[in-house]
């Protein structure tokens, strides 16, 4: 197992390294440049030269690479072009909320879906398995904007039961049950389209299960059908599961971008947005660099999970 | 001990009703092997499966009934049902590879039937569970224990199959087919390790099978089945010695004899199964008999008692009972 992990990481690093570049330049083929998206109008060319030299973006595209590129290695991730603030201590605190929103979001998510996909499939063709993944469809298809601008309207605007935004009031920052009520809307919009979602991989996952011979075994051994299904069949249905759920992960974490942004929540997601915005390259960079290594640590994660659930895997 | 008295059971399937068996009766004693046999899709396991009350939810038993004991299983509560499967009566599956759950290790699957039915703490469980690995031949059991199913060939999941069947002594053993999916070698040894596990404990046993070879070794009755009824009942000599129903002795005539090499002649019956939904009328087997007459034809015949347990469902009986053997049917060359 270990030997099989660390060839993993090293194969790990040409493909960083290759996404990377092609982040680059893509990131460079945008129109504009970060001195102009900040800049008073009024500023004479002349500043703005002198700007962008000290900024590095008069060098050829290539040695402005390599330049991001030794510092890389040397754990320096730059300094942002719009708050000439640590690249690395802007993501940091970015991670904290978002970690908080979208790993809340994929556990109550997960608590809705199990169950209801459960049901959904042992009670297949009945009127609540039509109910269920119809209601599924609905909680996939909603987009996220909406669902939340529509709860914001209902229960902050209407019922002014929770705050419109942000992840906590001022001067209130250490209030535990103000986190909560901050969270929740936020929670809701993501949980609804992950648990519209796992609903039907649950629930197509179990019935595939259902129909095989070891559960007649089971039933055989004069087992409860409780049992039966949350035991035996379950087991077997979460590991496909597990493999959805690894390949997730890492965009969840990379941020809700839309969520954030209507929420106001100051997480990776609305952080992507405002970098976009004012074409701030390195945290741009530094925050495609992050999601490339999150995708490849999720699916290795994943892969030894897996040799976990299922005793058939074992990795040499 | 079981009795299954005319019983008949039938498939839902998309609004319409499929009889799969029909007119079914027979009984098992204790401690006694009775084998069933006829070609695939007569309704063998269905059958076994209904005494376990294990049809699912499509499947029913719409008339007769199923004794045991003192208990009508098709009328009993689930819960009581629950307790006599695994327990009184166990079973084991054609499928070894695909009758152990993968991924729970063989111990666990063990432990598990124990527990529940003999009330066994989980250390006492986990000790007989390698008692019984050992009394079914498997060598490291306690380190077995520990394996999943995927670590063993087809014949020690077989065996583990049995010593789960056997562990809470039951009165009665479905086996549907326990060595078809197995190697002849592992096949004599999984036949001679249920003989040798039947004598010490006086379970009966119902060997389901299509191998005429393992019925003259293992089975005291025999039972053969044809499109969902039984057409044949005796002890088992008198039915290799003396079979009644054409469709018997088509079997029988069936079987590869080594001794004629140089003929190498494999028989077999004409025509196939006809299928749940085009069940002929009258005797089932008319189509494919030579004997048929017009009677054949139009009406059904009982399984009717010519001897002292032997029962043959043929008109012909009713013209000639005690006609000896009715003589070889027509031989179709197949090789
Ligand atoms: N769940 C089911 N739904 C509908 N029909 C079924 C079902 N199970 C069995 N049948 C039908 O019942 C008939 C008898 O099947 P059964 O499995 O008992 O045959 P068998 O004698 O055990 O054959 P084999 O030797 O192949 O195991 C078949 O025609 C089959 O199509
Ligand atoms: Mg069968």
């Amino acid at each position: 197992m270990v030997p099989y992990i660390i060839r993993r990481l090293f194969i790990a690093i040409p493909v960083l390294l290759g996404v990377t570049v092609v982040n680059f330049i893509i990131i460079n083929m945008a129109p504009g440049n970060p001195v102009e998206m900040f800049v008073d109008p009024n500023t004479s060319q002349e500043l703005i030269n002198l700007r962008k030299e000290q900024l590095g973006l008069n060098d050829p595209l290539w040695v402005q690479f390599f330049h991001w590129l030794g510092n890389l290695f040397q754990g320096n991730l730059g300094y942002s072009f719009s708050t000439y603030e640590p690249v690395t201590k802007i993501i940091l605190e970015r991670v904290g909320p978002t970690f908080q929103l979208t790993i809340l979001a994929l556990i109550v998510g997960l608590l809705i879906a199990v169950p209801i996909g459960i049901i959904s499939a042992v009670k297949q063709y009945s009127k609540l398995d039509y109910f269920a993944t119809g209601t599924s469809f609905l909680g996939i298809s909603i987009p996220h904007f909406f669902m939340g601008l529509g709860l914001i309207y209902i229960f902050a605007v209407q019922l002014q039961w929770l705050p419109a935004g942000g992840i906590a009031t001022l001067g209130r920052e250490d209030d535990f049950f103000d986190k909560v009520r901050h969270l929740i809307l936020p929670v809701l919009v993501l949980a609804t389209g992950i648990a519209g979602q796992y609903v039907r991989y649950v629930r197509a996952s179990l019935l595939e299960v259902l129909g095989q011979d070891y559960l007649r075994t089971a039933r055989a051994k004069g087992l409860k059908e409780i049992v039966i299904t949350n035991k035996h069949a379950l087991k077997n249905a979460l590991i496909p599961i597990i493999t959805i759920i690894g390949l997730e992960i890492p965009f969840l974490l990379g941020g809700a971008v839309i969520t954030e942004q209507v929420f106001q929540w100051p997480g990776m997601g609305q952080l992507t947005i405002q970098s976009i915005m004012s074409r701030d390259y390195p945290t741009l960079m530094a925050l495609n660099l992050l999601t490339a290594f999150m995708v490849l640590f999720a699916n290795l994660f994943t892969d030894i999970l897996y040799s976990f659930v299922d005793p058939r895997i074992k990795y040499k | 001990m079981l009795e299954v008295d005319h019983v008949k059971i039938a498939f839902q399937s998309d609004k319409e009703e499929v009889t799969s068996v029909e007119e079914v009766s027979f009984a098992v004693n204790p401690g006694e092997t009775l084998g069933i046999v006829g070609e695939s899709g007569c309704g063998k396991s269905v059958t076994s499966l209904s005494i376990m009350g294990l049809l699912g939810k499509n499947g029913k038993v719409k008339k007769g009934q199923i004794l045991f004991g003192d208990e009508e299983l098709t009328k009993v509560s689930e819960q009581r049902l629950r307790e006599i499967r695994g327990n009184e009566i166990s079973m084991i599956f054609q499928e070894p590879m695909t009758s152990l759950n993968p991924v729970f290790t063989i111990g666990n699957q063990m432990i598990e039937g124990i527990k529940l039915h003999l009330k066994m703490k989980s250390k006492d469980a986990k000790d007989y569970a390698i008692e019984m690995l050992n009394k079914v031949g498997i060598p490291r059991a306690s380190e077995i224990m520990k394996e999943y199913p995927h670590a063993l060939s087809g014949g020690m999941r077989q065996r583990v199959m049995i010593a789960m069947a056997l562990a809470c002594k039951p009165k009665l053993l479905i086996a549907d087919e326990p060595t078809t999916a197995l190697d002849v070698t592992i096949q004599a040894q999984i036949l001679q390790l249920m003989q040798n596990l039947q004598k010490g404990s006086k379970t009966a046993i119902i060997l389901i099978t299509h191998d005429l070879g393992v019925i003259a070794e293992t089975a005291d009755r025999v039972i053969v089945m044809y499109a969902g009824q039984v057409v044949e009942e005796a002890d088992v000599f008198t039915l290799f010695k003396d079979p009644k129903h054409p469709y018997t002795q088509g079997l029988m005539a069936s079987i590869p004899h080594l001794e004629y090499e140089n003929e190498q002649r494999l028989v077999s019956i004409p025509g196939s199964v006809p299928g749940v939904k085009q069940m002929p009328k009258g005797c089932r087997f008319h189509t494919r008999c030579q004997y048929a007459t017009e009677r054949c034809q139009q009406e059904q015949p009982e399984l009717e008692q010519i001897q002292e347990g032997h029962k043959v469902r043929c008109w012909l009986m009713e013209e000639a009972p005690l006609h000896p053997v009715l003589g070889k049917p027509k031989e179709e060359l197949v090789t």
